[in-house]
């Protein structure tokens, strides 16, 4: 006999997870990469558990091992130094917002945690978990990817880094090994201009997006040295808009330019209908959004002609 | 497993033996009695199930129980302790009660943020209230409301 499930709203009205699991609270990443590599796939690690104690509770994942990474030191911090920004994993979004580092230096980044969920949430939810739950919505990815930011992943086989445009594969489905925990998000200075933005359009203040943009420019002498360009929630994975990227390099800064080439976008993304929107309706906002985001980095950088 | 969590709740020590699947609203509200948080949405969407954690406002409909071990948490119940807040005397003259099912996030926010000494516009007070949701729609007496027990408190708003 087949087991009877709950529908999901009953699910939702649980205050204890339908679902029994072992749980590790490791104090040192040493323990936590230990346990991972024993349990394998069957082992999950909880950040904030804004996103993974949702889907538990949804029975969307049912692990047998639970590792809560909250009690290892060390992996909260948000450092500068000449040639990067490095941020841990643990760095909690509520963090972020209070950095002076992201808000001066990384402001795309500064915009997305603005635009990210509510206070509470923002005080529980990670960056970390924001990369490795992997959303095409995730509000972090398409900053990130704008300043082709790496993350950094170990293991007890030792640490991979890996280019943020190679880390996402699918939806939910990320390049971290079952036994690895990503533990830093490293930004290289070279790629972080002040001209740079995010701008997103959700249906309510806390929602996921139904579409985002970043986009991270440099100038010389009026003209478009560096353009990078990234969307959220309009194809499988986080997305770089590679052709409107490489049509606008060494044109003009001018938002007239920008507007000319924006139909390239549709060779860049792969939208879907779903309850937050429609295929057809996220191709044309993307368009809006991308400029959008162009005219607030142009701003930053001083002004911007039309 | 069982699991036995020690921790501050509202000023005092307290002791629980816990599941680790069980959720700290279950904890507080079923097994300390502490019902003032309110359980609504589940799934961290409406704040009526705010706490503070570390002083923090959280969501407990989300938190396992397990995780506050060795931390204080404080709900409606321990912030109004001395009596009514200045946020609830200001919610009851504005009138701006009507199921009142979501107050009780409301009142921990208002508690944290006049705590926070955050100087608020009213933009900014509803930024800092998006994730608290109320279904009867009385935001403009909540947000009065707030104004008011701001400016009690010789703070701008
Ligand atoms: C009401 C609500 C509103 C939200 N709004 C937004 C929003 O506006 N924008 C947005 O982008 N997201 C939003 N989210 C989603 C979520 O809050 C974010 O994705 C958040 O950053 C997840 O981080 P976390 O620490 O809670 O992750 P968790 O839930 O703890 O973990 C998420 C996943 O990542 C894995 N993981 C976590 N940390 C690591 C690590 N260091 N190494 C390896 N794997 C790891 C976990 O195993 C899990 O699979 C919202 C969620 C809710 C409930």
């Amino acid at each position: 006999m087949s087991e009877v499930r709950p529908v999901p709203l009953n699910l939702r009205n649980s205050r204890i997870l339908p679902i029994r699991f072992e749980y590790y609270e490791p104090t040192s990443l040493d323990e936590a990469l230990e346990l991972l590599d024993k349990l394998g796939e069957e082992a999950k690690v909880l950040a904030g558990g804004t996103d993974l104690i949702v889907k538990m509770k949804m029975r969307a994942l049912e692990p047998k091992h639970l590792i809560n990474l909250k009690r290892i030191p060390n992996l909260n911090y948000i450092v500068s130094d000449s040639e990067s920004i490095r941020i841990g994993a643990l760095t909690t979004w509520s963090d972020l917002e209070k950095s002076d580092i992201v808000k001066n230096e990384l402001p795309a980044l500064y915009d997305a945690v603005k635009a990210m969920g509510s206070l509470q949430i923002r005080n529980m939810a990670t960056l970390g978990g924001n990369i490795c739950n992997a959303s095409p919505a995730a509000d972090s990815a398409p900053p990130l990817l704008v300043y082709d930011a790496k993350v950094k992943v170990v293991s007890k086989q030792g640490v991979r880094v890996i280019p943020l445009t190679e880390f996402f594969l699918g939806p939910g489905v990320t390049a971290l090994r079952s036994n690895e925990v990503l533990t830093e998000v490293v930004i290289d200075k070279h790629n972080v201009s002040v001209g740079s933005a995010f701008v997103k359009i959700s249906r309510v203040a806390t929602d996921l997006a139904i579409a985002s943009a970043a986009v991270m420019i440099k100038l010389k002498d009026g003209i478009l040295e560096d353009v990078k360009i990234a969307l959220g929630s309009v194809a499988p994975t986080p997305v770089r808009a590679k052709s409107l990227e490489a049509a606008l390099v060494g044109r003009p800064a001018k938002l007239e330019e920008v507007k000319q080439y924006l139909n390239l976008l549709e060779k860049d993304i792969k939208p879907i209908d779903d309850v937050r929107g429609t295929a057809w309706y996220r191709r044309e906002v993307s368009k809006v959004l991308v400029y959008d985001a162009f005219l607030k980095a142009l701003n930053r950088l001083g002004g911007c002609s039309l | 497993m069982k699991r036995v969590v020690r921790f501050k709740l509202n000023g005092e020590y307290v002791e629980a033996e816990v599941e680790p699947n069980e959720l700290l609203i279950n904890l507080l509200r079923d097994k300390l009695h502490l019902t003032g948080t309110k359980y609504v949405c589940g799934i961290g969407e409406c704040g009526a199930c705010t706490v503070l954690i570390d002083g923090k406002p959280v969501l407990s409909c989300i938190t396992l129980a397990v995780d506050v071990n060795g931390k204080e948490v404080v709900t409606v119940e321990g912030v109004s302790k001395d009596g009514l807040t200045p946020v609830q005397e200001a919610l009851m003259e504005e009138g701006a009660i009507q199921c009142g099912y979501c107050l009780p996030g409301f009142v921990v926010m208002g508690e944290y943020l006049l705590k926070e000494r955050m100087e608020v516009s009213e933009e900014e007070l509803r930024e800092a209230l998006r994730g608290n949701l109320c279904r009867c729609t009385g935001y403009v007496n909540i947000v009065k409301a707030f104004k008011k027990a701001f400016e009690k408190r010789g703070l701008k708003s």
